[in-house]
């Protein structure tokens, strides 16, 4: 039981051992840690099954107390799982399957001998790199949210305290005001990771400002844009640190009880934070009196079914009470009428994640990365046609190019770059024109896509753009809950239009009703999702024209009616 | 009611009334009720949304309107094997929509349909988060990564051959 | 008015600007209320306001009501619903710009591209607001077209026929049922472009606990909710020389009727409604209110035989059918205490094959009675087994007041220039205590003149028991009878009496008598009355027509009524005696909740 700031720092001394490896400090202990990366992708390939292997033939070459295995979260290069890093040799191999578990003890462990096939290839140079932070794609990735997934063992609290947990929420509840914490919180210029960028010290202002015996704090882990993982990831890397922000916030604004909203789909994720969750409160961390203080805040889970609208807030809501996940109307907006009616605050499982850093290293500190209105970091989940499929953490501002050819490492097959869809379903494209636009929330606005939760897909030359929207406008129209009229027809009636130029059934007219209904619906739908659903179709027409007439039929082609032929594959190569 | 009615034993409904007296409070828990009343009875029948209401003293509409929102909840028993297709975004730019073609070309059905025999049924799901290994299909829980339009057939067999399958990844 | 936290400090008056009028209004009202103070009108659809009946639909769903809120120095102007949108200081709104028009039609040609277009045949055609706005959006076409809805209509029922393809989804019918009955019968189904509203499992609505009180139907904005039609059997009896039939039309129906040719809401059109159905060619015109006479003076002496006895306190009046369902299918552990009287026009039905059929010299297999009502539950309770198994005594055919005026309109009489004429005699003369009826307490205030009457043997000084009139879906007033008090309950609105059975059923009331009503402002409000579209105001003139109607009788209490007293004289013998429960009782059945 932590009963006090000196109980846990007390703790977090006596087990500073055990990251003393991974920190490269020397230490009593084990000689060496191998760590495997235990996120969602990596456990798909397999990477338990490595965990497994290493342990069985550890033992039985009389390795297992010397040399221990730590399955960790996402190391975040997921196009090369599964990864192992072995500590304190700094050396990372990927691509690992469960039967190099056998070279890498015999030979590594055993010998000191590093293993060339198992380490990464640099597609452009052609040599081998065995250093993490050499790699194209770490050079440029400043990792504050996921500041310790591939480090720790997210099922591990004690590993989770050396490395710092609620320390800020100890600092907080025994030495700050509310007022203050807001303070900090505005001062460090946070603004909603979740899509709609809302500044978070704004947000826990007006929560607090609420008379009302009852609040709650939601964290919002619903992440439904298809193709986006990061919240995914904080959760089953490091989910200590999204409770400790919760309770944090749940101090500053006046709450004692907090909701995680989850995906069922992520079933590694829910049992982590479980497991988190009853260490937490095993230790005190959560529950009654938290380090001897007047304020208790407790957490529990509700699971998602199957419903991208429930990432909105109202639907979320709704949905946590047991209900059809149908949006509300704002206002009332949650601060004011949420959970069973009482003020609520939502936020995003990334907004969460840099909420303890803020406190410990300071608002100044944040703020000292990324642009004026977008300060400190984003995670991106980069996937599609690119080479380093993964997630990556860069300060805000970074450019376009940066992200894709240097981080991403480009386009494979030595296609051409065309487009990249930010913001998922609710995005836009940007194309090599935007290539150098810095990345925030306001520019990104101004180049008619949007920050959303952070999905980045790269499209090559041989994607077609109006295939690319009507996908997105499918599954809008699936999802849209059906509640409001301009949502629930107008998503069908464009997707059937979309349907119609792709068979090249359409004609000139059908493009001008395509164009009238898309403002209708972003004008007239009742919440964000379908209100940005043409977004994709807006941008794709205006910087992808000639793809959508060379559907049509009643105009002259070349090539012959109606037939989509690319004609001239648009791109460029790095 | 139309009933090509299995029933379910007593001993099921006995363990899902077990869960919901366990709960603390039973407001705003329906769609946690449910999602342990499909993992109990594989799928959610009317006689079990019916005990669920009348356990929670609600209206059967009110539970039929969350079954029938929410993709997860199904209401119809599915095929031994769940194939689900990954039709995210970072699974459909490379390829995806074809592997599902494939797969419903293959066993004749469509999404969301069992084939007669009772072995199979299609989903197309939205990210399952492994979108490094994009495009992605699960079986049962098994993920294949980097599944190509030739792979299709190889994963039927699979199954389609052994009874028994030994691989069980789903965490719960 | 009260804000969303319940504070009541609303006097606060604020500036807005519309369309370029200035104007001071009240805090925390819509644009759509301050459009209206400025003689601007914005359509509606979705929207649903019987403020006097608490029943509020803000689902903002149908984005017909869209305006464009001007915010142009920052470039934002943006479109809202104005019918959920509160009015802000400084708020400067326009209704009438291109994207805010363009919008409002918008909306509706999507609304139409999924919609059977099938006016001319609709029941709802030239009463339905879907159409109404097409016209008076100037909808001239419908730029998307594409898939529709395609589900089979539900018929299970007796009484509601459902057309889920003509559902525009504005889920007026979900408040009524769920929020303010709380019955619970519907709900959205599915997600997207199929969602629709049914019941559970989308079950037929015949296997569902409908109690077919019909405000899902009076709120529908379309067709998708009708009642089930019947003026074609009419017509066939009226033409069957064989047949001798008889129409019986209820207390509400003469304070609305007019409405559906043109007239002032509340206008009372008693006189040319009998000339109507004469010329229609019914061989006998009578009034249900002879019905309500001979129910209080049952329900007066069951009451009074409980209270004697010791029997079950309180007694629940019973003559609203969808009430009767209600507590069968919610409550099926307390069907033993509402009153075992059958309602006005069954026992109306009955005496007409009985004691009428006899004075006639008609068979009773001849006599075919005709029920005009306000009222669908009423359309099923006819058909309920235990009212139909002897064919002597019971209702042959309902029809709503809808489908009446729909009859007149066909037989090509002009309504508004026919004369007055009497109902025919006997079963014909009635009182002011059963006109009031048609309201909700009327039931109860009728059997409380006589049983008034009966327990002091000393004629009341007052007849109103105006302790029992007003809108409150829950009233509650202590009469006194003699030296004795008595509790009095009224509930309108099944939200309401579930609230004072649920009392019961925990032991924790005290009354000796309910009435309760189904429809919240009882039957004038019924689900077969004319359409009320919403307008709290229609239902209050229909209100207070009825009590004009009342003070206007002469007898205005039904132990008056001497045509009744004949009756029992003649054939019932003692009022709850023998053949009188025999004849003019029933009992209910414990139903299923689904
Ligand atoms: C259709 C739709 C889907 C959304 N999905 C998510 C989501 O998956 N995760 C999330 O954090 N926010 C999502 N949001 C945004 C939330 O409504 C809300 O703004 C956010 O959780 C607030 O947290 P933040 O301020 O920390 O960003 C979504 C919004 C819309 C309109
Ligand atoms: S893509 Fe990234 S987040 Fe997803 S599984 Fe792979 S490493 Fe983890
Ligand atoms: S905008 Fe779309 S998701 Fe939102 S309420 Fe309307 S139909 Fe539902
Ligand atoms: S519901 Fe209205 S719009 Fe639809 S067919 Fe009937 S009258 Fe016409
Ligand atoms: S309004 Fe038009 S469509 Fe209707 S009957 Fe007249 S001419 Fe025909
Ligand atoms: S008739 Fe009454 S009970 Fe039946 S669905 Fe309509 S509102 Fe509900
Ligand atoms: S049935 Fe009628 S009232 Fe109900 S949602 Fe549909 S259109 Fe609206
Ligand atoms: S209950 Fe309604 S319909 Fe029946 S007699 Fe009374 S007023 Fe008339
Ligand atoms: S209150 Fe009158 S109209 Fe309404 S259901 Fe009851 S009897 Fe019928
Ligand atoms: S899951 Fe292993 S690197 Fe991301
Ligand atoms: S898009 Fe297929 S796994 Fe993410
Ligand atoms: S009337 Fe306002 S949205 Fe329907």
């Amino acid at each position: 039981m932590i009963k006090s700031l000196d109980d846990l720092m007390q703790i977090k001394k006596q087990y500073s051992n055990l990251l003393a490896l991974r920190e490269h400090r020397s230490a009593s202990g084990p000689r060496m840690n191998i760590l495997v990366c235990g996120g969602t992708g990596c456990v798909s390939s397999d990477s338990d099954r490595v965990i497994k292997n290493l342990e069985l033939i550890l033992k039985a070459r009389g390795f297992a107390d010397d040399v221990k295995v730590i399955q960790t979260g996402c190391f975040g290069f997921c196009e090369q799982g599964p990864i192992v890093k072995i500590e304190p040799d700094n050396v990372f191999y990927v691509r690992v399957s469960p039967k190099d578990a056998k070279d890498i003890v015999d030979e590594h462990v055993a010998k000191g001998n590093k293993i060339e096939r198992l380490l990464f290839e640099d597609p452009h140079k052609k040599e081998r790199i065995y250093k993490q932070e050499d790699m194209d794609f770490y050079k440029k990735q400043v990792r504050v949210a996921l500041r310790n997934c591939g480090v720790i063992d997210p099922e591990n609290i004690y590993e989770a305290l050396a490395a710092g947990a609620y320390e800020a929420l100890g600092k907080v509840l025994t030495t700050m005001s509310r007022d203050e914490v807001i303070d900090i919180v505005k001062k460090s210029g946070l603004r909603g990771r979740g899509g709609g960028g809302f500044p978070t010290g704004l947000k826990w202002e007006i929560t607090k400002k609420q008379e009302d015996e009852e609040k709650f704090i939601i964290c919002n882990a619903d992440e439904g844009d298809p193709g986006a993982f990061m919240d995914r990831s904080i959760l089953e890397g490091n989910p200590h640190n999204v409770l400790e922000a919760m309770a944090i916030g749940g101090y500053a604004i006046g709450a004692n009880k907090g909701i995680v909203y989850i995906r069922v789909e992520y079933p590694l994720a829910v049992s982590r934070l479980n497991t988190a969750i009853k260490q937490a409160r095993d230790f005190g961390l959560l529950g009654k009196n938290i380090f001897g203080t007047d304020f208790s805040f407790d957490v529990t889970i509700k699971y998602g079914a199957g419903a991208f609208v429930c990432g909105e807030e109202t639907s979320l809501i709704n949905s946590c009470e047991g209900k059809r996940g149908e949006p509300n109307y704002k206002p009332p907006y949650p601060a004011e009428e949420g959970y069973w009616g009482h003020p609520t605050c939502v936020n995003n499982v990334e907004t969460f994640a840099n909420i303890p850093v803020i406190i410990t290293k300071g608002p100044e500190w944040f703020a000292s990365m990324g642009t004026e209105k977008s300060k400190g970091t984003k995670v991106f989940a980069l996937a599609g046609k690119i080479n380093n499929v993964g997630l990556v953490e860069v300060p805000m501002g970074i450019t376009l190019r940066e992200i894709i050819f240097d981080i991403g490492g480009g386009i494979p097959g030595g296609k051409g770059f065309k487009a990249v869809q930010t913001g998922g379903p609710s995005g836009g494209v940007l194309t090599q024109k935007e290539l150098d636009t810095p990345i925030d929330y306001d520019s990104l606005l101004s180049v008619g896509s949007m920050m959303g939760s952070g999905g980045m897909i790269v499209m090559d030359e041989d994607d077609n753009m109006v295939n690319i929207a009507k996908f997105y406008l499918e599954f809008t129209m699936d999802e849209a809950c059906g509640r409001c009229a301009a949502g629930r027809i107008g998503t069908k009636r464009m997707f059937e239009i979309l349907e119609k130029i792709t068979q090249g059934r359409a004609t000139m007219a059908d493009l001008d009703g395509l164009k009238q209904l898309a403002y209708l619906v972003k004008d007239s739908s009742l919440c964000g999702l379908c209100q940005t659903a043409p977004n994709p179709v807006i941008s794709t027409m205006k910087h992808f024209w000639g793809e959508y007439l060379e559907f049509i039929k009643d105009i002259d082609h070349p090539q012959g009616e109606g037939k989509y032929i690319p004609k001239n594959k648009i791109g460029i190569k790095a | 009611m139309k009933s090509s009615k299995i029933e379910f034993p007593k001993e099921l409904y006995d363990e899902l009334g077990a869960f919901i007296d366990s709960l603390e409070t039973t407001s705003g828990a329906l769609i946690e009720i449910l999602h342990r009343a499909q993992e109990i009875f594989g799928y959610l029948s009317r006689d079990v949304q019916l005990y669920i209401a009348r356990k929670l003293g609600i209206p059967g509409a009110e539970v039929y309107g969350v079954v029938s929102f929410y993709s997860t909840f199904t209401t119809k028993p599915s095929g031994k094997h769940t194939i689900s297709v990954c039709m995210g975004t970072a699974c459909f730019v490379r390829g995806a929509d074809k592997i599902l073609e494939k797969f419903k070309e293959r066993l004749g059905i469509e999404s969301n349909e069992t084939t007669e025999d009772g072995l199979f049924t299609i989903k197309d799901v939205r990210c399952i988060g492994a979108c490094g290994l994009a495009p992605v299909v699960t079986v049962d829980g098994k993920v294949y990564g980097r599944v190509k339009e030739e792979d299709v057939d190889n994963i039927i067999n699979e199954y389609r051959g052994k009874e028994a399958n030994n691989i069980d990844k789903v965490l719960r | 008015m009260v804000d969303s936290k319940g504070n009541s400090e609303l006097s606060t008056t604020i500036s807005v600007k519309i369309n370029d009028q200035e104007l001071k209004v009240l805090e925390g009202i819509t644009i759509l209320e301050a459009a209206h103070e400025a003689g601007v009108k914005i359509p509606t659809l979705c929207h649903l306001d019987l403020h006097d009946f608490q029943m509020y639909n803000k689902t903002a769903s149908c984005r017909v009501c869209m305006v464009e809120l001007m915010d142009e120095k920052n470039n934002r102007n943006k479109l809202v619903p104005s019918c959920v949108t509160q009015v802000q200081d400084g708020m400067v709104v326009r209704t009438d710009t291109l994207r805010a028009i363009s919008a409002r039609r918008g909306a509706v040609e999507l609304l139409l591209s999924n919609h059977p277009n099938e006016c001319f045949t609709c029941p709802k055609n030239l009463e339905c607001e879907l159409q109404a706005l097409a016209e008076e959006l100037n909808v001239r076409k419908i730029r998307w077209e594409g898939e529709r809805m395609d589900y089979p209509k539900d018929i299970s029922s007796d009484a509601i026929v459902k057309d889920a393809n003509k559902c525009i989804y504005c889920r007026r019918c979900e408040t009524a049922c769920n929020e303010i009955q709380t019955c619970g019968i519907l709900s959205g189904i599915g997600r997207g472009f199929n969602s629709f509203v049914g019941p559970f499992a989308n079950i037929p609505m015949v296997q569902s606990s409908c109690t077919y009180c019909g405000q899902c139907v009076q709120v529908c904005p379309t067709a998708a909710l009708t009642e089930v039609y019947h003026t074609d059997k009419v017509w066939e009896a009226l033409n069957d020389p064989d047949k001798h039939v008889v129409v019986q039309t209820a207390p509400a129906i003469r304070v609305a009727l007019g409405e559906l040719f043109g007239m002032e809401p509340g206008t009372i059109v008693t006189g040319k409604m009998v000339t109507a159905l004469k010329r229609m060619g019914f061989d006998g015109v009578f009034d249900t209110d002879f019905g309500a006479d001979l129910t209080v003076m049952e329900e007066a002496s069951e009451f009074i035989y409980r209270l004697n006895n010791n029997k079950t306190l309180p007694i629940l009046t019973n003559c609203c059918p969808a009430w009767v369902k209600f507590i069968e299918h919610q409550f099926p552990e307390l069907i033993h205490v509402p009153s075992t009287c059958k309602s006005p026009h069954i026992m109306f039905g009955t005496i007409a094959k009985t004691y009428y059929a006899k004075n006639k010299g008609v068979d009773p297999d001849n006599i075919v009675v005709v029920s005009v009502m306000p009222c669908i539950a009423k359309i099923a309770e006819a058909k309920r087994p235990e009212l139909t198994k002897d064919a002597h005594n019971n209702v042959d055919i309902v029809i709503t007041t809808r489908e009446f005026g729909a009859m007149i309109k066909e037989a090509g009489i002009e309504f508004d220039k026919l004369p007055d004429s009497e109902f025919d005699s006997p079963l014909g003369e009635t009182t002011g205590a059963s006109v009031i009826f048609g309201t909700d307490g009327g039931v109860i205030e009728a059997v409380m003149r006589t049983a008034h009457e009966w327990l002091t043997g000393k004629p009341l000084e007052k007849v109103e028991f105006e302790e029992l009139r007003g809108l409150d879906g829950v009233r509650r007033a202590t009469v006194k009878i003699g030296d004795r008090e008595f509790n009095i309950g009224i509930a309108s609105g099944l939200g309401n009496a579930r609230m004072i059975l649920e009392d019961i059923r925990d032991g924790k009331a005290d009354y000796h008598a309910i009435e309760i009503m189904a429809c919240p402002g009882g039957c004038v409000a019924g689900g077969g009355q004319p359409y009320h579209h919403g307008n709290n105001e229609i239902i209050k003139k229909r209100i207070d027509a009825i009590y004009e109607e009342d003070s206007r009788k002469r007898v205005r209490k039904s132990h008056e009524n001497k045509e009744i007293l004949e009756l029992y004289k003649n054939y019932l013998g003692e009022p709850f005696g023998q053949l009188a429960r025999e004849l003019l009782h029933t009992h209910f059945e414990e139903r299923e909740r689904i």
